[in-house]
């Protein structure tokens, strides 16, 4: 194991993307800074069976078609949605959203969207099975907004019989 | 903002029985949030489950998420990934703020500004 003498001489553990955003929205003039979700508690639910007889579910803030947007913030005319998991377009639209341009792309979807390294896994009965459709998820300033949002993904999974959701932002 | 998006549907799927695992790479969005299970990728944002084409490395990220599932004792396990980006030039260069473009950031947040009072 070697250790690493060169990492807080340039950075710490991790970037911290709340001290980063304030900091360039600040540049941009907005004086309000963005009160981020925090929460104390935390739910937690114990596994009932071995993952290899679970349901697996994908959760994306990516989106399969192109919606307009402005000046940088998420389009806001996307709609919480589920689609099939054999029917996943090539790309998946991600221009609205704030990841890395310059450091990286989207064009390969398992790269955020793991849909085959899970169904590699359910054929080697590592989980169950994948569930036959993945839920996308808009992104919001809105926590209330997101919150209806996340009632309806519950309900979808409940009704597919979903034992594990593995959610991926972009 | 992705990040906070999935931690809060996380929060409410785990309320409801379903075992949850967020796999992300900004991590102190998702911990502020307070999620039961987290796999921290120390990647630029965009590529959480491996780099492109990378197919063994996805593979070895989501796997790492599901072993989280099956062996977490309690809320707020964060997990980070082994995996490496093989550079760190993306930490400062993302949303950079500096004299270099201190003029323009100005400009753009009149341009949204005036947008967004025009939409209401």
């Amino acid at each position: 194991m070697s250790d690493r003498p060169d990492r807080q001489l340039e950075h710490r553990s991790h970037v911290s993307y709340i001290d980063k955003s304030r900091e360039y929205y600040q540049a941009q003039g907005f004086e309000q800074a963005y009160r981020w979700a925090a929460f104390d508690e935390v739910p937690f639910t114990r596994l009932s069976k071995p993952v290899s007889e679970c349901n697996v579910a994908v959760v994306t803030t990516s989106f399969l078609h192109h919606h307009d947007s402005y000046f940088g913030a998420p389009a806001t005319d996307k709609v919480v949605y589920h689609h099939r998991v054999a029917d996943v377009p090539d790309r998946m639209f991600t221009d609205d959203l704030s990841w890395d341009k310059q450091a990286t792309h989207t064009d390969d979807t398992e790269s955020f969207l793991p849909l085959s390294a899970l169904r590699a896994l359910a054929d080697d009965g590592v989980i169950g099975s994948l569930n036959d459709r993945f839920f996308g998820v808009p992104t919001e300033y809105s926590q209330r907004r997101t919150g209806l949002d996340a009632d309806q993904v519950a309900e979808w999974c409940e009704h597919d019989g979903v034992d594990i959701a593995v959610l991926v932002p972009l | 903002m992705c990040h906070q998006t999935v931690s809060l549907v996380a929060r409410r799927l785990e309320a409801a029985g379903i075992a949850t695992v967020v796999v992300g790479s900004a991590r102190d969005i998702v911990e502020e949030a307070g999620v039961p299970r987290f796999v921290f990728v120390d990647f630029p944002l965009g590529n959480s489950c491996g780099k492109p084409g990378d197919r063994a490395m996805q593979r070895d990220i989501v796997s790492l998420a599901i072993e989280v599932v099956a062996s977490s004792i309690a809320p707020r396990t964060t997990v980070q990934a082994p995996q490496r980006w093989g550079s760190d030039d993306w930490r400062d260069a993302f949303m950079a703020v500096g004299d270099h473009n201190r003029d323009a950031l100005r400009a753009a947040g009149e341009r949204r500004r005036a947008h967004q009072a025009a939409a209401r």
